[in-house]
């Protein structure tokens, strides 16, 4: 007989970030624990609102599945005496099973008899092995962030409720200091509490108290009431997904509504009535159909819609705060000269080890400058480059800023125009920021695409320069974002030249200037290398590049990432030709042994035989194209240039003995190697590549 | 309902819910929290029930009296209950009705937001509460207090007064707000708030300041010294003050200000420590009271 089981942690409000991933872990845990258990059962489907994290799973066996296993002992030779009765090794061993001695049967396992035990494990009722199994699956889920409320255990929210039945049948178990029952709890002001007589009924039960537990419920009802604005207003409400998946979160029953603002407030930019209404209230701020704002917005509250009006009068009273106060931080930031909001700098920490923001934009400038010298920018632009670096920064220091730190970029654009900066420097000043996430617009700009490597590369080489490194899921700093946006930018024909390593050289040559530098050089660049390695490989992923290729790339040099990607493309086309695997073998072999060389000097004097002068000659025609290739940023001819040695280098193989007697001659041969490897390991580590 | 209403309703009904009310304490401070019958007495394992109005001192939030909404000096409505009790948010709910606020009439909120104070080493999770779109309370769970870790968990409910006396009495200007019937709030506070304003931002002598960090500081340690825990807090206290004052001057450069932090942190887990010492030495007397939990 199978039945359906419910589980319903009720808890304080959740945050509504934690919601969807923590009601997936109950779930996958509860059917997890249920399968190592011998329990069958059909599907589970999830529920969640801030009040609440539900599993309801299908067809759950009331009892665990019979187990019959045999147990090996030891060789009858072992197990009997001489009389044939059972030995103490054979007795001692049923014991340990469990079974008496004449239980015991013999089996022959690879010409050797043994003694076996034969067990039968009967299944449990599921209902008892869920009140000991529950408490210790919700002991093991894991959260970003936990707390205690004088409870034994720790969770998101402190737990009020516990609700578990199998069928119609509570499940009593304990945990947190309380015992689960059949009872539930509905709205928290529409509601009330209310009992659950059998799994199935959970969703109407609830719905009747005015809890829709079904997140995608609650999304379609605001998406449908969102709808019905707009038809009835002519209007257009840009839904915002993340705003969304937050609000759904938020009420347990969405009623959306509408209120309005004084059109004034239309005159501040629109960024920052955009983000008092998205990031402050969760408002979804309202457009007309040419995506001009309107001085409406929406909200989307907990309950129905009785008293609504009083509903829309206090959110209409909290945003007209909230947007008179912007209106002064722009009016008062407007009086503040740039230079003096620039000189502010100095006075704001950055890091505590690492300074004010004010030396960080020193450093960040002369970063900026120096790359604009490698790609050779046009003295015109150089000045621009220049201003936008000293200023980049400059908006931190405002008022509206401080108040609204996600607006970090785009006042300063703003204010700089404002100030009467040249367009493209105001330009800049937003769009140093960019990429900012996976997927994001990059500069379009090449200044401020120079900012933008100069402003990351600074902040992930001082970071490291202290010992704050991103680990596991930790990453306060968001410097994985940053080193794949450097990566992004590199990729950009515009910034061909630039070399990654020569950044990060460059970063860490300030760090040390100043003093900043707290951990040894070496170390952080071993870091650093292996830190954008790993960006890297996401990149090459994404190109769908074999792994072992991806290898053998990456231990190569990472200077220039978009040759880096064009040799891993010309490596996965190698792959479909027959003698890619000769070269590279031949590659691989002189590799193996030039790591006994001592060194990379060889005399053509020393040389004995005709193999070795034409490997010579051939090495010194393959580095020679090998360079021109490079300098054509041709990744094809520079393999063709090394794959043209490949004959010679298994000729040499075949008809010079390397390991002679004769030191002199040894080590010039194995110095001729080393300097084939040096010359194809530019290219990749030809050693990682995996044939089949 | 005006203000001096609001604070008499919330008094009466924390009064029932068994708290002592308490008087505002005589130091300037941040915030309510800072207050010793809540600081101190939500550390160690004695049950404890307070509640009390904060006048909460916040020099850089000073404007001189002319923004409608900020102030050198507001007010909170303080409680703190340990342990938290297990049906606090109904409680604190039921709250809101003493205010006439009735939850069904309104949309009201749980919104994560996790308050901490850095200088003090105090940290906890919570919600801001949210009144129709308005931040009204911080609830908070405490889980660090002077850099220790709390047990008991003390449950701690700040009420911001001015937001809430705005709402209730539908006043965009803090000023405008009603105290007692025919007396504005900007009639007691205009001047305290234009005369803090000024002499924080123009005229504070810094080197008089520092000297006088140091010497609190000083005179703090030299009670802890003597396990005089409460003195020792006042002049922690002081510290702090007196460091918010130099920074709203712009006194504090960037390389001191985290050293300046760090002393208080320093002095606040001092004398938390000290603290639970003594009262352990005292042998907890609260818990011995009526309805204390013996939780050691």
């Amino acid at each position: 007989m199978s039945k359906d089981l419910l589980l319903e942690i009720g808890c304080e409000e959740i945050p509504a970030r934690f919601v969807d991933e923590a009601v997936s872990q109950l779930g996958e845990k509860l059917a997890e624990w249920l399968k190592e258990n011998r329990i069958s059962y059909g599907g589970y489907r999830t529920f969640a609102t801030p009040r609440r994290l539900a599993v309801r799973i299908s067809d759950v066996n009331e009892r665990q599945e019979d187990k019959h296993e045999e147990v090996k002992g030891p060789a009858e030779r072992i197990a009997r005496q001489a009389d044939g009765t059972w030995s103490k090794a054979a007795q001692g061993f049923a014991r340990k099973q469990g079974i008496s001695a004449d239980q015991l049967v013999i089996k022959e396992v690879k010409g050797e008899n043994y003694v076996f035990a034969s067990i039968h494990h009967e299944g449990n009722h599921t209902r008892e092995l869920l009140v000991n199994g529950i408490p210790s699956i919700l002991d093991h889920l894991h959260f970003p962030k936990t707390m205690r409320w004088n409870s034994r255990v720790r969770f998101i929210r402190p737990v009020r409720w516990l609700m578990c039945l199998l069928g119609d049948e509570v499940i009593p178990f304990s945990w947190a200091g309380l015992t689960a029952g059949n009872q539930s709890e509905g709205h928290r002001f529409l509601g009330s509490s209310i009992s659950i007589s059998e799994a199935k009924e959970y969703e109407q039960i609830l719905l009747e108290q005015y809890v829709l537990v079904e997140a995608d419920q609650r999304k379609n009802r605001i998406l449908s009431q969102l709808r019905q604005l707009e038809e009835k207003h002519g209007w257009v409400i840009p839904v915002d997904e993340g705003l969304l998946n937050e609000v759904i979160h938020l009420v347990e029953y969405p009623t959306a509504l509408y209120g309005r603002f004084e059109e004034e407030f239309l005159r501040l930019p629109r960024e920052v009535l955009v983000v008092t209404m998205r990031e402050h209230q969760r408002y979804f701020p309202v457009e007309d159909r040419n995506g001009q704002l309107l001085p409406y917005f929406v909200t989307v509250r907990n309950g129905d819609d009785r008293y609504i009006e009083n509903v829309t009068k206090g959110n209409e009273k909290v945003l007209r705060a909230r947007l008179a106060d912007a209106r002064f931080f722009f009016e008062e930031d407007l009086k503040v000269p740039l230079e003096e909001a620039v000189k502010k700098l100095d006075q704001i920490v950055y890091q505590d080890e690492l300074g004010s923001l004010g030396e960080r934009v020193g450093r960040i400038q002369q970063l900026a400058l120096g790359l604009a010298e490698s790609i050779r920018l046009p003295v015109s632009e150089q000045a621009l480059l220049k201003r936008a670096a000293q200023i980049c920064k400059f908006d931190v220091a405002t008022q509206m800023v401080g108040e609204f730190p996600e607006l970090e970029g785009v006042m300063g654009q703003t204010y700089a125009l404002h100030a009467g900066e040249e367009k493209e420097v105001a330009q800049a000043v937003y769009e140093h920021y960019l990429p900012r996430y996976a997927g994001d617009a990059l500069p379009t700009l090449r200044i401020a695409g120079l900012l933008s490597l100069a402003d990351k590369m600074d902040v992930i080489v001082s970071s490291f320069g202290i010992g704050i490194q991103p680990t596991g899921s930790q990453d306060p700093y968001g410097l994985r974002r940053k080193a794949a946006g450097i990566v992004q930018i590199l990729l950009e024909e515009d910034y061909y030249p630039l070399s990654l390593i020569r950044l990060w050289q460059n970063a860490l040559d300030r760090l040390e200037e100043t003093g900043l530098l707290k951990v040894s050089r070496s170390d952080v660049e071993k870091e650093l290398h292996d830190f954008f390695a790993l960006r890297l490989r996401t990149v090459l992923q994404e190109e769908e590049i074999r792994y072992d290729i991806i290898d053998a790339v990456l231990k190569a040099d990472l200077s220039y990432p978009v040759q880096i990607v064009e040799k891993a493309k010309v490596l996965m086309e190698q792959t479909g030709r027959e003698s890619f695997k000769q070269e590279v073998e031949g590659f691989t072999r002189a590799a193996n042994l030039a790591a006994k060389a001592e060194g990379d000097q060889f005399d053509p004097s020393l040389f004995q035989e005709k193999a070795e002068r034409i490997l010579a000659r051939s090495l010194q025609e393959a580095a020679k194209q090998y360079e021109r290739a490079r300098q054509q940023k041709d990744a094809e001819a520079m393999y063709r240039a090394l794959a043209a040695m490949a004959p010679e280098i298994h000729q040499f193989f075949d008809q010079v003995m390397v390991m002679v007697e004769e030191e002199g001659v040894r080590n010039n041969r194995l110095a001729l190697l080393r300097k084939i490897t040096q010359c194809t390991s530019q290219f990749a580590d030809f050693g990682r590549i995996v044939f089949a | 309902m005006n203000m001096q209403t609001m604070i008499k309703k919330l008094q009466d009904y924390w009064a029932k819910q068994g708290c002592i009310l308490c008087q505002p304490y005589d130091t300037e401070k941040g915030a309510g929290t800072l207050n010793p019958m809540t600081f101190l007495r939500a550390l160690g394992p004695e049950p404890w029930k307070a509640a009390y109005v904060e006048p909460s001192r916040r020099p850089a939030d000073g404007r001189y009296g002319e923004n409608p909404n900020r102030l050198y000096q507001h007010h909170q409505f303080q409680v703190i209950l340990k342990p938290a009790p297990d049906n606090i948010q109904e409680i604190y709910l039921k709250s809101l009705e003493a205010l006439e606020i009735n939850p069904v009439e309104h949309d009201i909120r749980f919104v994560e937001d996790n308050w901490e104070n850095p200088t003090f080493g105090a940290a906890g999770l919570g919600w801001e509460v949210w009144l129709d779109g308005m931040e009204v309370t911080q609830f908070t769970y405490f889980q660090q207090v002077g850099s220790l870790d709390v047990d008991p968990v003390s449950v701690e409910l700040t009420y911001g007064l001015e937001r809430l006396a705005s709402y209730i009495q539908e006043k965009e200007n803090v000023f405008d707000l009603e105290w007692v019937d025919g007396v504005k709030y900007g009639d007691i506070f205009s001047q305290p708030e234009y005369e803090h304003s000024k002499y924080t931002f123009e005229v504070s002598d810094k080197n008089w300041l520092f000297r006088q960090f140091d010497d609190f500081e000083r005179e703090a340690m030299r009670a802890l010294d003597e396990q005089l825990v409460f003195p020792a807090y006042d002049y922690a206290l002081k510290c702090s003050h007196v460091f918010n004052l130099l920074e709203a001057r712009g006194a504090i450069s960037v390389t001191e200000r985290t050293g300046y932090i760090g002393r208080v942190r320093n002095l606040a887990r001092k004398i938390a420590k000290a603290f639970i010492e003594g009262r352990e030495r005292l042998g907890y007397p609260l818990l011995k009271q009526k309805g204390g939990e013996a939780r050691v």
